[in-house]
């Protein structure tokens, strides 16, 4: 059986970067479609739109998801951390400084995901060059500038980022 | 890219799960971790009027000793799956397992259930599952029932789950030993073009108790039992290595598609039962 007609919309109450939102979604629309589209956050990027490029991530629930894989429906009673909120809070500040005098960018689509992504993959202790690539696979840089990307994590993986 | 309109139905419990697929089970797909059923939605592979989304039913993630093993529970992501000090001590083929799945993000999200229950013939967990004489638990209304992992994969996504069952856990018995998970992917995180599990018990130069099974080298996890036989019955395993990659390359099913040839998948039959031997070798050593 195909569906035709309209779904009911569903009534959802999330958490996002720390403020408390209540909104009406559509069962099919995707959690980086409702960021973007219905609360204005258009820092989280859309590439694939089936969770190849990782440029929708986000932090659900504590940790890294691809917002396009999940519906905004089940970001209710979810708490999300988008790359506005994790740059207020100073999460990725030493990141961000890196990434500013390494030049890390080019034109800044991957950015957020990569950000966000190398913020956990940190946390978690990991700082081999390697593993960052590796840690890294899932978030694509259409620019190819992964070299510069991979030396500023590493230096704030290293614990040296000013050098 | 869009899903077509679906339902949405939030199960807060198994009992409510197992109902709504009584109802609706035709025609809804169920919501995990979602990381292969979203694409799929996304794609228009999959059309369901319904998706039923079981991320909040209390007791299907973790896992838990059982008689023989290990009980892993459906929702185990799996970054809890590579790091839980049951499946080390029971079943480490899985823990091997999860560094090849995908991409960091993606094994926070994705669970075992939903890997295994899919049947992506190139996906590791499967595989895992025949080598290692896993069990998956089907539950549906109707009560509950076990399935050989190796009478669970039927063709590629097609696999002896009804519509109306939920997969809740898989039971592994406690396997002692020492596990390998190679694969041959285009970059770290694709899907494999082939993929070998190899479960053996290292001793001096000899592999014993040898149990390999291939994925994503044809339509479903695929054993080498004659392989494994030879690599068993030789005095030293690695001199066995051509005769058993020989038998492989004879015994392994291998497809074509747009990604690699029959021939090239033939090949890596071969070059990755080396890689293998060489790393359950590796794993032994004090």
């Amino acid at each position: 059986m195909i569906l035709t007609e309209p779904v009911a919309p569903v009534t959802i109450e999330t958490t996002v970067n720390g403020e408390t939102v209540r909104a009406v979604v559509s069962p099919r629309q995707s959690l980086a479609d409702f960021l973007r589209d219905d609360l204005g956050l258009t820092g989280t990027r859309i590439g694939c739109e089936h969770g190849v490029c990782g440029t929708c991530t986000v932090v659900f629930d504590g940790r890294t998801a691809r917002s396009c894989l999940l519906l905004a429906v089940q970001a209710d009673g979810a708490t999300i951390e988008t790359i506005e909120g994790a740059t207020r809070s100073g999460r990725l500040a030493s990141l961000q400084a890196a990434f500013r005098a390494r030049s890390a960018l080019q034109c800044g689509f991957c950015t957020a995901g990569v950000l966000l992504t190398a913020a956990e993959v940190i946390e978690e202790g990991v700082s081999d060059p390697t593993a960052l690539r590796h840690a890294l696979s899932g978030n694509l840089c259409r620019c190819t500038g992964y070299q510069a990307i991979v030396e500023a994590i590493a230096k704030v993986a290293a614990g040296t980022p000013h050098d | 890219m869009k899903p077509a309109p679906f339902e949405y139905r939030r199960a807060d419990t198994r009992e409510e799960a197992l109902s709504l697929l009584a109802e609706h089970g035709e025609d809804a797909e169920i919501l995990a971790g979602g990381q292969s059923l979203m694409p799929l939605l996304a794609m228009r592979l999959a059309r369901p009027a319904m998706v039923i989304d079981i991320n909040r039913i209390g007791g299907l993630a973790g896992v838990t000793e059982i008689e023989d093993g290990i009980s892993v529970g459906a929702l185990t992501r799996h970054r809890e799956v590579a790091r839980d000090a049951l499946v080390a001590r029971d079943a480490p083929v899985l823990a091997k397992a999860v560094p090849h799945i995908a991409h960091h993000g993606i094994r926070n999200r994705g669970t075992i259930g939903g890997a295994l229950s899919l049947g992506d013939p190139a996906a590791e967990f499967p595989a895992c599952a025949v080598a290692a004489g896993a069990r998956l638990v089907l539950a549906s209304a109707a009560g509950t029932r076990r399935i050989a992992a190796a009478d669970y994969y039927l063709a590629p996504f097609e696999t002896a789950r009804g519509p109306e069952d939920l997969l809740v856990a898989a039971e592994f018995p406690a396997d002692g030993r020492g596990a390998a998970v190679v694969e041959a992917a285009p970059r770290a995180g694709d899907y494999a073009i082939v993929g070998l599990v190899a479960l053996a018990r290292p001793s001096g130069a000899r592999l014993r108790d040898v149990e390999l099974v291939y994925f994503a080298a044809g339509e479903r996890p695929n054993p080498a039992p004659a392989a494994a036989a030879i690599l068993a019955a030789a005095d030293d395993a690695r001199a066995a290595l051509a005769e058993a990659a020989e038998a492989a390359r004879r015994e392994v099913e291998t497809i074509a598609t747009p990604s690699a040839s029959a021939a090239v998948r033939r090949h890596l039959v071969g070059a990755l039962l080396g890689r293998a031997v060489a790393a359950l070798f590796e794993g032994a050593r004090p």
